[in-house]
């Protein structure tokens, strides 16, 4: 198969995909509803957190949590893709597509290529819950734009962890059982509050752990004007998760396909 | 150039669980092949093997002309797979899921979607192609799953169980839909726990047990292999002729069992005829008379020493495990 003919197969996958999701409501929960409504119970909540000593200068801790909640969306998108890899599985629907002359690639790379239009359908969501309740994107259009890209990218990258839990354990419900570890990563770095405001060792953890410069990546265009170097990190923080996601996926598929 | 050709072809799960413990056979092209044997014999194993989804740990297999471990594409571009409990995305439509088919097979997308429209219509589904396949009942799944198989037109189709829990008229639109593409020409690899399917649909049989075929040919002949027809006959109250002469002449007379009287006769049923007209002249009544045919199930009893249908308690044990059989001592 060619390379045109590979990409209509990552296309179709990726299409399914998205339409599996829309089509069952309880996959489509956790990338809208959770992160929208944990973003208002918090920007609620804790709002008057902007006015610690330390806090950097935004408009409204809701402005601050908008990009948190695209990344918080984009890893519930990851593992939401790895379970229903894992049902795929589990169902045998796995072996339709392995029987078919398809790279082994193309298959898990379709899973991603819906995950990641998710990802880019949930920043748009967000962005207009930001421009509605008021949180503006200090870099303007361009800014949303970079913002969606990275959201996008972002869910790519989980999405290829959630798909090497699936291709390794091949259970729906061990890749559901890792979903808590998500908050424990995500309050575990920048993402609801402040570097500076974090006490330790939470706020080494968060100095190092990988989301935290992504979301100070999505977050740069919102509060700020846009820096080379919080992008750049970001980027590397997208090319770690999905690096390291990716060799995972890998050698679970080549695991998988020698136990047949 | 055989369709299937498959020489001492073994997979081991472990040390000691040999699933599939060396099996030779041969398939001719436009042949249709069917493998018997309960669950956990080694069926599903070895169709996995021959479809490149599972790698033989011994042995070798060519399937349409390419080699299963060595060019795994080649093969996988030339056969059509439906495997077992009809793995179907439930939230997907038919439409969409033989669509997604032709994507797979490299189908041109006008081309991918006439042939949908064209498959859906063989298998009585145009109606039902834009409702979830979730909405299904089981026996149009097997439908929809079958043309799902033939989107890119395979030369080898391989049916794994393609009618287990379907109603007996659903397995009859499955049976007659096969029959048609044999006729076709198109190869079919076919397992299946049911004899009677065996029987109406091969060409051939192969009898697997624990990994191992056991035997192998045509229903017929190995039928014949295990015994001959029988006249079995239940004498009326009060008939006190002694009628084991009679019988003697048309065949075997062979030792009575729960008050029957039973005769081996080569003839099957062009010897209900005589045997009848000789007991009326000689004065015998006759309360029944049944004419008793070998089995392929007959067959199994004397390959296996058990019988492949009604033992439900083993199958059930069976079920619990993967498909995996213990490696004869």
């Amino acid at each position: 198969m060619g390379v045109r003919g590979t990409l209509e197969v990552v296309a179709v996958l990726g299409r399914r995909s998205v339409l599996q999701t829309f089509r069952r409501p309880q996959l489509a929960a956790p990338l809208l509803v959770f992160p929208t409504l944990l973003l208002a119970i918090q920007s609620a909540g804790v709002g008057e957190a902007v006015n610690l000593p330390g806090f950097p200068p935004v408009d409204s801790f809701f402005q601050f949590l908008l990009p948190a909640a695209m990344v918080q969306s984009a890893m519930f998108g990851g593992n939401a893709g790895g379970i229903a890899l894992a049902v795929d599985i589990e169902t045998g629907f796995t072996d339709r597509l392995l029987a078919a002359p398809v790279p082994r690639f193309a298959i898990v790379a379709g899973r991603l290529a819906g995950t990641a239009a998710l990802g880019a359908l949930t920043a748009l969501w967000f962005l207009a819950i930001g421009l509605i309740f008021g949180a503006p994107i200090e870099e303007g259009v361009p800014g949303a734009l970079l913002m969606i890209v990275l959201v996008t990218m972002s869910a790519f990258a989980f999405g290829t962890i959630g798909a090497a839990l699936a291709l390794r354990t091949g259970s729906a419900s061990i890749v559901q059982g890792t979903f808590p570890l998500v908050f424990v990563v995500l309050f575990l770095s920048t993402a609801f509050f402040p570097e500076d405001l974090l006490v330790e060792p939470a706020q080494t953890i968060a100095k190092y752990n990988p989301l935290s410069f992504i979301v100070d990546a999505v977050r740069d265009p919102v509060i700020s004007t846009l820096t080379a170097e919080d992008l750049l990190l970001g980027l590397a923080g997208i090319a770690l998760v999905g690096g390291l996601g990716t060799l995972m996926s890998l050698r679970a598929m080549r695991r998988r396909e020698a136990m047949g | 150039m055989p369709a299937i050709e498959v020489v001492n072809l073994q997979r081991a799960f472990s040390a000691e669980v040999l699933a599939v413990a060396g099996i030779d056979l041969e398939v001719a092209e436009g042949e249709i092949y069917s493998f018997l044997g309960p669950n956990g014999a080694g069926k599903t194993t070895t169709v996995r093997m021959l479809t490149t989804l599972l790698r033989p740990t011994g042995g070798s297999a060519r399937v349409a002309g390419h080699d299963v471990v060595a060019e795994p594409a080649a093969v996988r571009g030339a056969i059509g797979v439906a495997l077992q409990e009809a793995a179907l995305d439930p939230l997907m439509t038919g439409e969409e899921l033989i669509r997604m088919q032709a994507t797979l097979h490299g189908l041109p997308r006008p081309e991918g979607h006439e042939r949908s429209r064209e498959l859906l219509r063989r298998v009585g589904l145009t109606d039902a192609a834009k409702r979830r396949v979730g909405t299904y009942s089981g026996g149009m799944k097997r439908r929809l799953d079958l043309a799902s198989a033939l989107v890119h037109r395979p030369s080898v189709l391989f049916l794994d169980e393609p009618t287990t829990g379907l109603d007996p008229v659903s397995r009859k639109a499955i049976w007659e839909e096969v029959a048609e593409l044999n006729d076709e020409g198109t190869t079919v690899f076919l397992t299946t726990q049911y004899l009677e399917e065996a029987d109406q649909l091969a060409d051939r049989v192969g009898i697997i047990s624990s990994g191992r075929i056991v035997a192998e040919g045509t229903p017929a002949s190995l039928k014949a292999e295990v015994g001959k027809p029988r006249l079995e006959l239940t004498l009326a109250a009060g008939s006190e002729v002694d009628c084991a002469g009679v019988l003697e002449r048309h065949g075997k007379l062979l030792p009575a069992r729960d008050g029957k009287l039973i005769v081996e006769v080569d003839g099957g049923a062009s010897e209900i005829a005589p045997v009848v007209r000789d007991l009326d002249e000689a004065g015998v009544q006759v309360e029944s008379l049944d004419l008793v045919e070998p089995t392929l199930d007959d067959v199994f009893v004397e390959k296996t020493g058990h019988h492949l249908e009604g033992d439900e308690e083993a199958e059930a044990e069976a079920d619990e495990r993967p498909e995996i059989a213990p490696e004869p001592a």
